[in-house]
């Protein structure tokens, strides 16, 4: 499998396969500098959903139609793009896009994080810790974190310019008054730059703490609902929740079945009809880096520890 | 109680109130005072322009004419033209509304507990321990059992409703409450329940009380003073009794000699 992205990021640089008949990065300049222009307000409001005219898109809504068109009024020809869904690079939805810039604008595509410049990402962020200089562009779903709680659209524009907020946390008394905990998991509000309350799209909240401060530029697409927003890099993001409940990230008693990281997001992978399971880092670029040897810690702790029936090619399979 | 600055001002002043729908009148020319811990009755038939004039003085709607000035904590604002953020920031700490119907002053699917809480949290409570027991204790004052804490508000009865919508406006500590005819769905016994609930609060909390209704019944067990409106005017204004028992106006005459005696 790795050999075959080898390969495609190779054919992927090749210009000669660039498809004909279509502007650079398939949509028109007059496009691209109209989202150009609402990523530069939302990198000015940060956490203000800025609306912007949604095109149609050669694939399906919610399949990434937001992040596909911010991604592509972004690149250029030097960029090196990488694409995750749900942290993976070889599902459907992530060798798509992946093919797409590379058809359409014939740039560079990699699965290395460090080595990329744009990441769209779909549920995930990477492991590995960004840079300043590199992008991670957001599928967005539902880009309001209040919809569900006051479904006047009027209404929740008010609440947003007025910063009234309350509501929010009304959501995480009744999570906690029913099951002794904030039990939101994925989509967890966050509070941008304490100004504006903001989904951070549907991450784990596992991957919350890695929005704060970070050094790369966070922009979020959603492509159904017309709105981008985005988190300019080194800004303060702080996740929702109560004095006496506070934040907290899930955890494994388990290590990754692969690669041993104590410290990624796992996922469970039922292996067989009687139940057995394994727990895989989610992230597939971390899990093969670490394989790979490359990093330093896990040669010191884990060698020689990686269960002789777990190879790589098999993870996908499992 | 001590007299202080703000007793010598009206807490609620509101001039010549108009509201115009396009060419059809809501309200014409409608003003009172409201004092520090008085109940006002506003009575008067369907369409009469009751919850019209409710709703402009209480921050709700935008009046076409006249002028209301609350006498805030933070000085005297005019709640037609104070900025959005001020007037909004009044309306949840230091004013409630309880409506005729629950469903558009609870949130139906968030449990009683969350209901009572949303104010609190709105003001910037963040201590989720401090909500609950809030909460509690308002739960406790308007009669409804504590173990309903977590259940939503469609599991209530009516009446249940109607003084959780009460805790849920009191809980902040407001100064003035204004109710759009909140006995009108509730039957006799229920009423009198919520009436004496209503009283006991007003002045234990010295509230100030704008009431709409249409029962002249309920006015007399609560209001000090009375507005008797008809097509948007006001016909006859006073004290309660003297308005009930001496009505000068052939209007308010035939509304007091209109009530069954049981």
């Amino acid at each position: 499998m790795k050999k075959q992205f080898k390969e495609q990021s190779e054919t992927g640089s090749d210009l000669s396969c660039v498809m004909e008949g279509y502007n650079f990065a398939y949509l028109d300049e007059q496009t691209k500098r109209m989202i150009r222009r609402t990523i530069l307000k939302a990198v000015a409001i940060p956490g203000y959903q800025v609306p912007f005219g949604s095109r149609e898109m050669p694939l399906p809504y919610g399949w990434g139609t937001g992040g596909i068109q911010v991604t592509a009024s972004l690149i250029g020809p030097e960029d090196t793009l990488k694409v995750i869904d749900q942290g993976a690079d070889d599902t459907t939805n992530a060798v798509s896009i992946r093919r797409f810039f590379s058809r359409t604008a014939g740039v560079h595509t990699t699965t290395r994080t460090r080595e990329a410049t744009i990441i769209q990402t779909r549920h995930r962020i990477p492991e590995a810790h960004l840079r300043n200089g590199q992008i991670i562009v957001y599928q967005v779903p539902i880009p309001e974190p209040l919809r569900f709680i006051e479904p006047r659209a009027k209404e929740v524009l008010r609440m947003h310019a007025l910063k009234e907020y309350g509501i929010m946390f009304v959501k995480l008394y009744e999570d906690i008054s029913r099951y002794g905990r904030i039990a939101k998991a994925f989509d967890y509000p966050v509070l941008v730059n304490d100004r504006y309350v903001m989904s951070p799209s549907p991450i784990p909240k596992f991957d919350n703490p890695k929005m704060d401060r970070m050094p790369a530029l966070q922009i979020f697409g959603a492509g159904r609902e017309k709105r981008i927003y985005a988190v300019p890099p080194y800004t303060k993001v702080k996740s929702l929740d109560f004095e006496d409940y506070p934040f907290e990230v899930e955890r494994w008693s388990q290590c990754c079945a692969l690669c041993g990281s104590d410290h990624s997001y796992l996922d469970e992978i039922i292996t067989d009809d009687q139940g057995s399971r394994m727990y895989v880092c989610s992230d597939t670029d971390y899990c093969s880096q670490r394989l790979a040897g490359r990093d330093r810690d896990f040669q010191r702790g884990f060698k020689g520890k990686i269960p002789a029936s777990s190879a790589i090619g098999t993870k996908k399979c499992a | 109680m001590c007299m202080k600055d703000s007793d010598h001002i009206p807490l609620l002043k509101v001039k010549s109130i108009s509201k115009y729908y396009g060419r059809r009148i809501g309200c014409h020319g409608i003003g009172f005072e409201l004092w520090p811990g008085e109940v006002l009755g506003i009575v008067g038939e369907s369409g009469s322009g009751k919850t019209t004039l409710l709703n402009c003085i209480s921050g709700q709607l935008e009046p076409s004419e006249g002028a209301v000035w609350y006498a805030s904590n933070g000085g005297v604002i005019d709640m037609c033209k104070a900025p959005e953020p001020q007037r909004r920031l009044v309306m949840r700490t230091e004013m409630g509304t309880v409506y005729q119907n629950p469903r558009d002053g609870l949130r139906m699917h968030v449990s009683a507990g969350g209901n009572i809480g949303e104010r609190l949290m709105a003001n910037g409570l963040r201590h989720y321990g401090q909500v609950r027991r809030k909460a509690l204790n308002w739960l406790e004052k308007v009669e409804i059992d504590q173990e309903r804490i977590d259940d939503t508000p469609d599991t209530f009865s009516g009446g249940m409703q109607q003084r959780l919508q009460i805790a849920r406006n009191l809980v902040t500590g407001p100064r003035i409450i204004f109710m759009d005819e909140p006995t009108s769905g509730l039957d006799v016994s229920v009423q009198a329940r919520l009436l004496d609930l209503l009283r006991g609060l007003v002045t234990e909390l010295d509230l100030s009380m704008v009431m709409v209704t249409h029962d002249l019944a309920v006015t007399r067990l609560l209001a000090h003073r009375l507005i008797v409106m008809k097509d948007g005017e006001a016909v006859e204004s006073g004290l309660t009794d003297q308005v009930l028992d001496d009505p000068q106006h052939p209007y308010t005459q035939l509304l007091v000699s209109s009530i069954l005696q049981p």
